[in-house]
């Protein structure tokens, strides 16, 4: 009997309910581009529940320690506002926690109630309660706008608020702002940049924070993660790139109007071409020359995908999560031959439509895709009963369809609670390419060996 | 290194010392020694709101009333009111095991929510609300529809009663509403009273035609399937003879609830979360409780003795003697393999709002010390036993919570036992309402605390370095950098059952592996333990 046994391949028009969101709220992307800076402390503000589950989402997805604040809202303070929890809020956290910056992000609840993290932080700075050397920054997180993905990309824009400058004087480095990826897939970012001798300043960085070592010790700041030193000194940058459309915008355009970087965004480099792009950007704000360690990488990538084409080709997808990753995932997946017949995200966006008709053009297939309001896992199981796919993408609560369907899933996105790896082996960049390909063709080829009849179980492929 | 203090007063000086003068005096109220048995138990401090900035473990009300009591019903739509988070995160999480039964009605893989946006929350969301019931109602067809709102929602100030009461006139099923927004209490706690009123309220007893057959009926109320423990408790329960009407609410069913008013006996599990029903059902139905305990083999044994002591029946008696007999056979030989690799070693658990007080059990069949101890979301009867609740305190935020005025049903309200059978079962230990709480018994060098937060527990973690520490998902990974394996309580890290015989059994295994692995002595590289040592040193 299936798990999902209600969901039936029948489609009704949904205009008021959700099931099985394929997106969450805004305060854990706020939360998680927080842990991105050295020393900083993410403080919720609203009651204690969402901050409870924030924690709890991003501890379950990294098998890490998340520490954050809440300011404990009361039945008076949603009436009266919350600027006295918060300021007592903030008092406590530097005693006790002792942070070099405390990260504020908003709540429905706060949200709703119209407190006014800006005027609430100066009183905290104007009573004294923030010691010196120390910082507040802060980010409006309403979860009734956008996803998870926008509170990543306003507490990104928050911390560049906090801490960007200019002093004029150039410091010939090229800014880098991930998108809503894995610890991993920064990591991987740097040394890209590395490799082409650039010298960059990646902000979040959350590196070394969600993927640290067992060491006996428990530190509340780990030795990562981006410097509010560093930050500062992004207006006197090169260029900024941001990856992912979604997640970054606000903040490239935050540093080219208020401090004159130019900055481009592209693609999360999830697949070949994005990953292209990516580096060729590098290459042309800087004008450094591509290393033929990254040619050899990127050979590599072709080569696998030369001899594996026969598997790849006319395979059918179906995928859920964010939209950065998604259209990146799709360009991908119609390099490698395959159709990506479905696609839902939960956050909402134009660009997502327009980019994929575009990118889906070519595709000889009816792909299917849905974004925003009722875009969720429901409505991708009953289109894949419709037509059944060979492959799924997306986090672990699609195990769920994979099992009622017989279908591989791919675990990729947010939250992945019931495997290890997106903390330590990235999917972006060449080598992130030379994973997802490892990944499909063990799902596709194991597949192929379990269905195949005696006659035709053979030694090689 | 400073040397380390070693009783629970100087340890306490020692949570609260860098703290601010205020938040130092709020906490002092809630940690104390434990207690010999039968000694006075002082007050502790409990159920009051946490402090801003201090880093909790608590959870909010709607996690307690969705999250724990109405969620791991599996043929209830269970639809969040609000924004998409709060529905997103209560989805799957609790590991609330399911068989979905000959109906084949399951909904708890599914997550439902009215995942309002910018445009609900400036006009109001009751037509949103009311236009997702009608498509659950279309596409899924339940028997029940339950409604959850959260924190803007009640800013905002829909009417979810009403839409409720509409939509179940037009529909014709079960539907009502929780209005359970996070900032009603001061943990899940409220989430809880709230969700027990309401089945009250719309469906306990509301079924009078179904016959309940069976000689010895029970319903268990505060077991949620974690695990699958509420799986064993049945297996048990069947094996003994008796009959379980409903389980509140693991697995359980719309129609579990509708005939839980034929049992004679109501057994309470986790005491915190349903103590409410069990109350206002002995009131309006005449059903008397106990408090139970089926964590722990013994604890298992002594339930289940005093659940057939009230039928004063022999001959269930003697199966019940005869079960645990037979039970207790394998698990006293697991126990007997165990404990040499148990016995001494260290324990402290700070969970939920009884599961501290029932694991003690288990910990002690293996041989195992409690250092210190403490709840999440309690009251103070919790700690100290029910005969504090008279003199409880009313504060702003219970007051918040609406308060049944439940009176003996005219038609089907009949006692199970006269006053005189019950004294005189009290005597023979059935102890009706008894509840004695965590801490007698926990010893003076037991620390007890309430509402730990991160700060006090890096603290005496530092102290003691326990061998084994117990909390949830948000503690757990903080605790392990230490070198300390936490079992996660809430929903067991994958394991369990941990309820019943067989439970006792995965629980003394998974025990044993957790303060017997290796991983913790490689921690340090081999260069990294000892100082700079030469094997070769040329001579020039
Ligand atoms: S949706 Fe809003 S109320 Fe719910 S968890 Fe997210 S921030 Fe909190
Ligand atoms: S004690 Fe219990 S842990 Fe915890 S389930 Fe009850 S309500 Fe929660």
């Amino acid at each position: 009997m299936a798990l999902l046994r209600h969901t039936t391949g029948e489609i009704k028009e949904r205009s008021a309910l959700t099931v099985n969101p394929a997106k969450t709220c805004q305060p854990v992307g706020a939360m998680y581009a927080a842990l991105g800076v050295k020393g900083c402390f993410p403080h919720s503000h609203g009651s204690q529940g969402c901050c409870a589950y924030h924690r709890s989402a991003l501890t379950r997805h990294y098998k890490e320690p998340v520490v954050a604040g809440t300011s404990s809202f009361t039945e008076g303070s949603s009436v009266f506002g919350g600027q006295s929890n918060l300021i007592t809020a903030i008092d406590n956290i530097f005693t006790l926690y002792d942070p070099a910056v405390i990260a504020i992000h908003t709540t429905c609840l706060s949200e709703t109630i119209g407190d006014d993290l800006r005027q609430i932080s100066q009183k905290a700075i104007d009573d004294g309660k923030v010691p010196d050397g120390k910082h507040i920054i802060y980010a409006s997180t309403p979860s009734y706008v956008g996803t998870h993905v926008t509170g990543y990309a306003n507490m990104v824009k928050g911390i560049l608020k906090g801490f960007v400058k200019k002093t004029g004087t150039p410091n010939g480095k090229l800014n880098i702002i991930p998108g809503f990826c894995e610890p991993s897939d920064m990591a991987e970012m740097r040394r890209l940049a590395s490799m082409m001798g650039i010298d960059i300043t990646m902000v979040p960085d959350t590196n070394g924070v969600l993927n640290g070592p067992l060491t006996g010790h428990y530190e509340m700041y780990p030795n990562a993660g981006a410097t509010p030193a560093e930050i500062a000194t992004m207006g006197d940058s090169i260029a900024t790139i941001g990856l992912g459309r979604w997640a970054t915008t606000e903040a490239v355009n935050y540093l080219d109007s208020e401090f004159k970087v130019p900055g481009k965004v592209l693609p999360l480099p999830i697949g070949l071409k994005a990953t292209d792009a990516f580096v060729d950007m590098m290459r042309r704000l800087t004008g450094k020359d591509v290393p033929d360690s990254i040619n050899f990488e990127r050979g590599q990538v072709v080569d696998i995908l030369s001899d594996y084409s026969q598997y790849f080709y006319g395979k059918k997808v179906a995928m859920a999560g964010d939209p950065d990753q998604l259209l990146a995932l799709v360009e991908f997946c119609i390099t490698l031959g395959m159709i990506p017949a479905y696609t839902v995200t939960g956050t909402p966006g134009k660009y997502f439509e327009e980019r994929m008709t575009e990118l889906l053009k070519d595709v000889p297939y009816d792909c299917k895709f849905k974004c925003g309001g009722e875009a969720d896992m429901f409505l991708l199981h009953q289109w894949v009963k419709n037509d059944p796919v060979d492959l799924l993408i997306g986090n672990t609560y699609m195990k769920y369809i994979a099992r009622d369907e017989d279908i591989p899933l791919i675990r990729h996105g947010f939250p992945i609670l019931d495997r290890v790896g997106h903390q330590y082996f990235p999917t972006v960049g060449y080598s992130g390419a030379m994973r997802l390909m490892e990944k499909f063709l063990e799902a596709l080829l194991n597949r192929l060996d379990r269905d195949a009849p005696e006659t035709r179980f053979e030694l090689q492929l | 290194m400073s040397t380390k203090p070693t009783n629970v007063e100087e340890i306490k000086k020692e949570l609260i010392a860098k703290m601010p003068t205020k938040v130092a005096r709020k906490r002092a109220k809630s940690i104390l020694p434990g207690t010999e048995m039968g000694e006075p138990i002082p007050e502790i401090q409990s159920n009051v709101r946490t402090i801003p900035g201090i880093i909790t473990q608590r959870g909010c009300t709607y996690a307690g009333c969705k999250g724990v009591v109405l969620g791991p019903s599996r043929d209830i739509v269970n639809l969040t009111h609000g924004p998409i988070g709060c529905g997103f995160y209560s989805w799957l999480t609790r590991r609330n095991q399911t068989e979905a039964g000959p109906d084949g009605e399951n909904f708890i893989p599914y997550s439902f929510s009215t995942d309002m946006t910018e445009h609900d929350i400036v006009f109001g969301g009751e037509k949103k609300l009311r236009a997702a019931i009608q498509e659950a109602y279309d596409t899924f067809h339940p028997k029940a529809i339950s409604i959850f709102s959260t924190c803007p929602v009640g800013l905002i100030g829909d009417d979810i009663h009403a839409v409720a009461r509409t939509m179940q006139e037009e529909l014709g099923i079960t539907i009502f509403a929780n209005s359970c927004e996070g900032y009603k209490g001061v943990s899940q706690s409220a989430g809880h009273h709230i969700a027990n009123n309401q089945i009250m309220k719309h469906v306990i007893g509301t079924d009078d035609t179904t016959p309940i057959e069976g000689k010895f009926k029970v319903n268990m109320l505060g077991e949620y399937n974690i695990g699958g423990d509420a799986f064993e408790i049945e297996r048990i329960l069947e094996k003994c003879g008796f009959t379980l009407v409903a389980t509140f609410s693991g697995n359980s069913t719309v129609q579990d609830f509708r005939v839980a008013h034929n049992a004679d006996l109501n057994t309470v599990m986790c005491h915190r979360s349903l103590n409410y029903v069990a109350e206002m059902m002995e009131t309006k139905f005449g059903i008397p409780w106990i408090k139970v305990n089926f964590i722990g083999a013994e604890a298992s044994a002594k339930s289940l003795r005093r659940m057939a002591a009230y039928f004063e029946d022999q001959e269930l008696i003697d199966r019940v003697e005869a079960v645990i007999a037979e039970e207790l056979v394998a698990v006293n030989k697991v126990v007997d393999e165990i404990k040499p690799r148990t016995e001494g070693k260290t324990a402290m658990l700070f969970v939920g709002g009884s599961r501290a007080h029932h694991y003690q059990e288990l910990f002690k069949e293996l041989g195992m010390k409690i250092l210190g101890a403490g709840y999440e979301f309690a009251h103070r009867d919790d700690y100290e036993g029910r005969h504090v609740l008279p003199s409880i305190k009313v504060d702003a935020d219970s007051r918040n919570i609406e308060e049944l005025e439940i009176l003996p049903d005219p038609e089907r309200f009949k006692p199970r036992k006269t006053e005189a059978q019950m004294a005189k079962l009290n005597e023979q230990g059935v102890d009706f309402k008894g509840y004695e709480g965590m801490i007698e018994g926990m010893g003076k060098e037991a620390m007890v605390i309430d509402d730990i937060n991160h700060y006090e527990t890096e603290k005496l973690l530092e102290i003691y370095k326990p061998d084994i520490f117990c909390a949830g998902i948000k503690e757990k990974y903080i605790v392990q950098k230490m070198g300390i394996p936490l079992k996660q309580l809430h929903n067991y890290d994958m394991g369990g059952p941990y309820a019943g015989f067989n439970g006792a059994i995965n629980w003394y295994r998974d025990i044993d592996r957790m303060v017997n692995t290796k991983v913790w002595n490689l921690i340090k590289a081999p260069w990294q333990s000892t100082g700079p040592e030469l094997e070769a040193t040329y001579v020039a």
